[in-house]
């Protein structure tokens, strides 16, 4: 099987303090993969060198079949991203974002016009296509900022803490445009603070202190530490000394 | 809380914004070295040494007197004639094209006022729509005619011959020392109203103005310990501003320290209340920048007086002058440095500023709510 | 049974509304003396609105609040004195030091560290070591700690916090609602919002709040019987195939994704279990899901939460 991303001894230092410490995570195609860790783990260091941000200080990584540092333009025309903090432009309605990130991309404006109807129309948004992102409610702007991170139709796509804040319905509904991304074959790497969420992930990594603690699927992690949620199998990683503690 | 409590509480917002003002370094450096670098820019920029002067002479009637002060200049090589015409509307359209930078207006009969010991018309005319280089100019011509003056027989040296100083478009007479009261306004402006606004709006930014004001304190509290550091910046603004002014180009100071710190202690709070109001109305760090920018930067610059004489604006602007700050204050400090004015002839202006203050901070402290929206 | 007149905080129908958006629509409960009160619902539902009346920042429009039994229209300088108050972000300044960020929080209610010190001394001691950091490079957990001790440094008699572990990891998480039930335990009352439903069982009573409307007012543990059929877990692979599957079948009245498996429930009130798992497997099976497991469960504040709220996401005004 084809790996979508390939990480081998991944290491990056900033002065003498090791962010990420010889990492290795493979992710196949089409896999919905959960990168867990505490703040300051290193997690989003490891992101920044996963999609060209930054430069690894040693070890290699593959994403989507091309090296993240000597294919770096690769790579990103390979690739989608979608953070909490930052997605869609809030003083832009959704067509105007879609036509700017279809345009980033290099799409023709027949794909835009007829990609940005569709997923309009998917989303039920279209009778908000033209009201500023601001207007809309916040569940609406998170499906909304996933599909425009898959508007040209990404290999892998990374995702930020994408459902921060969202009611519960909104919330399934936002992993279910995930899960069928997933089945038409995008990879999806995704970063969550809330182990609830862990578990609707094919598989999923710890990260404690720059290197990864554990890594496989919930079940088996959860079998592995003898508990019953992947809350009890982070705690017990993350802070050791706490753990069991209250 | 108690009086002791408040006060205690006041002093550590003071303290804290101390504190952030001492931490920014980069802006406290900008801050401290403004009036320095303004005071020596402007000043320089305004200096030009001027030579190669075009004159225009009119004279109605030449006689020996008035031959011999035209040769006095024509024999200078800083003044070259562009024109000699007996009357004056001849010049007019010199000026107008930019064709001539000063006329000199002989009176007919020179000679005989000499001889005769009745003083004698003489008239310099600049172009002042540049005021700086207006002034440089009528300082040479006076120089030619004193020379011309000095070198008249000895029984006529008595004689007082009374050159008339008028300029065209700008009827004062506008110099570096008249700018540097506006440098001081302009800083002032800016550390008071710009930088509260910004301080202000930060903290509604970061949401700790929520907890301020959820806690005792009272919005005077908020807005007076907001506001007190400024106060110390500006006050070593003022004296930076003039030191520089002194030193670099020696423009005098003749009335009483204590009155312009007073002036600028007043004109200081009214840029401070204005900054509050502007931090009240506005939503973020970016929106307070311009508006402090157009409500206060941009008047204090244009409608003061600063720059362009008030009585060469338009009458809608210059209404509206009347409600800009800085003008009366570019009068208190002008009248104090440039005349040595004291409270006396001043106290309208302070009353201006006075009575600004007041409604300004009427309007903040009630814009400043106990509470959100 | 608590009296109204001991109960910290007592809200009755409570309306506010910011242009045509309304925020809170006819809110009413009340908060008991000691206890720990949850606020649980998604963002934009109106739980900073009612944090804000309750710390007289805002006024409402309709109906009345009462903190520490005082009005908080008119007896705002009182409840400001007694109440600690987080907001949603942590409100702190970045450019001071953890100690200086105390200290000025102290000196603003009128105290000192010194004087508030015991009460904080639980939370700020794991911080202390760090005191002379500024506050803009610590980490999430540590701002979160920083703003607490901010928040009772003067002894406050009610607590209000805002969304505290927004951001924050699940370890730092933990540990905090360990915190707040210290607090709990030595006689404060607290007041905590969450947009997430897994944080509502450290609470020891919820009210879930959507769209400015309050759902249900209960303990964490009874408010899944809320929930008005027997619930099912499916879990069958491929998981997003049998999402589609289960959502065709005929009878489903909710199908929803809950981690690794998905919760159903079936429209047929009548039909027993047994015989409901077994026409939905013979259902999956015929489809195509080959590997499935079904069990009756009992439902969470998860599941009642969007029983209740009506499958409706937030749609818009």
């Amino acid at each position: 099987m084809t790996l979508a991303i390939e990480v081998k001894d991944l290491t990056r230092r900033f002065g003498d303090f090791t962010a990420v410490d010889a990492i290795s995570v493979d992710v196949q195609v089409g896999e919905v993969f959960g990168f867990l860790g505490a703040n300051g783990a290193g997690k989003t260091t490891a992101i920044k060198v996963l999609i060209g941000l930054l430069a690894p200080t040693s070890g290699s990584a593959r994403v989507a079949g091309f090296d993240v540092v000597t294919q770096s333009e690769e790579v990103r025309k390979r690739i989608g991203y979608m953070s909490q903090r930052f997605s869609l432009y809030d003083d832009l309605t959704p067509r105007e974002n879609i036509t700017l990130y279809g345009g980033i991309y290099g799409l023709s404006d027949l794909d835009i016009r007829a990609r940005g109807t569709a997923m309009l129309s998917e989303l039920g948004l279209m009778q908000v296509a033209d009201k500023l992102v601001s207007t809309l409610p916040l569940g609406w702007k998170q499906k909304l900022s996933f599909s425009v991170a898959m508007l040209h139709r990404p290999a892998v796509v990374f995702l930020d803490e994408p459902t921060g804040g969202v009611d519960p319905v909104t919330r399934r509904q936002f992993w279910e445009m995930i899960y069928a991304a997933a089945a038409r074959g995008t990879t999806v790497f995704v970063t969550t603070h809330y182990m609830d969420e862990a578990e609707y992930c094919d598989r999923l990594s710890i990260m404690v202190d720059g290197r990864i603690a554990a890594i496989g699927t919930p079940a088996a992690l959860k079998a592995e530490f003898g508990v019953s949620s992947i809350d009890e199998v982070f705690v017990r990683l993350a802070r050791p000394t706490t753990a069991g503690a209250g | 809380m108690r009086t002791p409590e408040r006060l205690h509480a006041l002093a550590a917002f003071v303290v804290k914004e101390l504190r952030h003002i001492l931490r920014d370094r980069q802006t406290l450096v900008i801050l401290l070295l403004l009036p320095l670098a303004q005071v020596v820019l402007f000043g320089f920029a305004i200096r030009t040494d001027v030579k190669d002067i075009r004159l225009a002479i009119v004279d109605a009637a030449p006689d020996d007197a008035s031959l011999a002060l035209r040769a006095h200049f024509t024999g200078n090589g800083r003044f070259r004639v562009v024109a000699t015409a007996a009357m004056i509307e001849v010049i007019e359209p010199l000026f107008r094209r930019g064709q001539a930078d000063v006329a000199l207006v002989i009176a007919p009969g020179l000679a005989r006022a000499l001889a005769d010991g009745t003083p004698a018309q003489l008239q310099l005319i600049t172009d002042a729509s540049n005021p700086n280089t207006g002034t440089t100019i009528q300082a040479y011509a006076g120089a030619v005619i004193g020379a011309w003056q000095i070198a008249l027989p000895g029984a006529r040296q008595g004689v007082v011959i009374e050159p008339q100083v008028r300029m065209r478009f700008n009827q004062s007479l506008e110099s570096v020392n008249l700018f540097v009261p506006g440098l001081i306004s302009l800083v002032l402006t800016l550390v008071t109203a710009q930088m509260t606004a910004i301080s202000l709006s930060r903290e509604k930014e970061r949401g700790t103005l929520e907890i301020l004001l959820v806690s005792p304190l009272r919005p005077w509290q908020i807005i007076l310990g907001k506001v007190a550091p400024y106060l110390l910046l500006a006050f070593a603004n003022v004296v930076t501003a003039m030191v520089a002014a002194w030193l670099v180009f020696q423009v005098p100071f003749r009335g009483s320290l204590a009155l312009l710190l007073a002036a600028s202690t007043l004109y200081a709070l009214v840029g401070l209340a204005l900054g509050v109001l502007i931090a009240a109305r506005t939503n973020s760090q970016r929106t307070a920048m311009m508006g402090s920018m157009i409500g206060t930067m941009l008047p204090s610059t244009l409608l003061s007086g600063m720059i362009f004489p008030i009585a060469s604006l338009p009458w809608p602007l210059q209404l509206i002058s009347n409600i800009v700050p800085a003008r009366w204050f570019i009068v208190i400090v002008r009248g104090i440095m440039l005349k040595g004015a004291g409270i006396v002839h001043l106290w309208q202006e302070l009353l201006v500023l006075a009575v600004m203050l007041t409604v300004l901070l009427v309007v903040a402290i009630k814009s400043f709510r106990a509470r959100l929206a | 049974m608590v009296t109204q007149a001991s109960s910290p905080v007592v809200i009755e129908g409570v309306r506010k509304t910011f242009g045509s958006t309304v925020a809170l629509d006819d809110v009413t409960f009340d908060v008991r003396a000691g206890e720990l009160f949850g606020l649980v619902g998604p963002d934009g539902g109106g739980k900073t609105t009612l944090f804000r009346i309750l710390t007289t920042l805002l006024v409402p429009d309709a109906g009345t609040a009462t903190v520490l039994g005082r009005d908080v229209v008119r007896d705002l300088w009182e409840i400001r004195k007694r109440v600690g108050y987080m907001p949603g972000r942590f409100s702190l300044y970045p450019d001071l030091s953890v100690e200086e960020n105390l200290r000025f929080f102290a000196s603003v209610f009128g105290t000192t560290i010194e004087k508030g010190y015991d009460i904080i001394a639980p939370i700020y001691a794991q911080i202390e070591p760090f005191k002379h950091r500024r506050a803009g490079q610590l980490s999430g957990g540590m701002k979160q700690k920083l703003a607490l001790s901010c928040a009772l440094v003067h002894r406050p008699e009610l607590l209000l916090l805002d969304e505290p572990t927004t951001g924050v990891d699940a370890v730092s998480r933990r540990e905090f609602w360990d915190l707040l039930h210290d607090l709990q335990s030595s006689g404060l009352t607290i007041v905590v919002s969450t947009p997430y439903m897994d944080e509502a069982d450290r609470c020891h009573r919820v009210a879930l709040v959507q769209k400015g409307r309050v759902l249900a007012i209960d303990v964490p543990g009874a408010i899944g019987a809320r929930f008005p059929r027997p619930l099912y877990a499916v879990h069958g692979v491929p998981r997003h195939a049998t999402i589609e599957a289960l959502r065709a079948f005929p009878h489903a009245a909710s199908v929803h994704p809950f981690g690794d498996t998905l919760h159903y429930s079936d429209a047929r009130e009548a039909h027993h279990p047994p015989q409901v798992i077994a026409e939905v497997t013979a259902w999956l099976t015929t489809r195509g899901i080959a590997e499935m497991t079904m069990s009756r469960i009992a439902p969470g504040i998860e599941d009642a939460f969007m029983a209740l709220m009506g499958d409706e996401p937030g749609a818009p005004a």
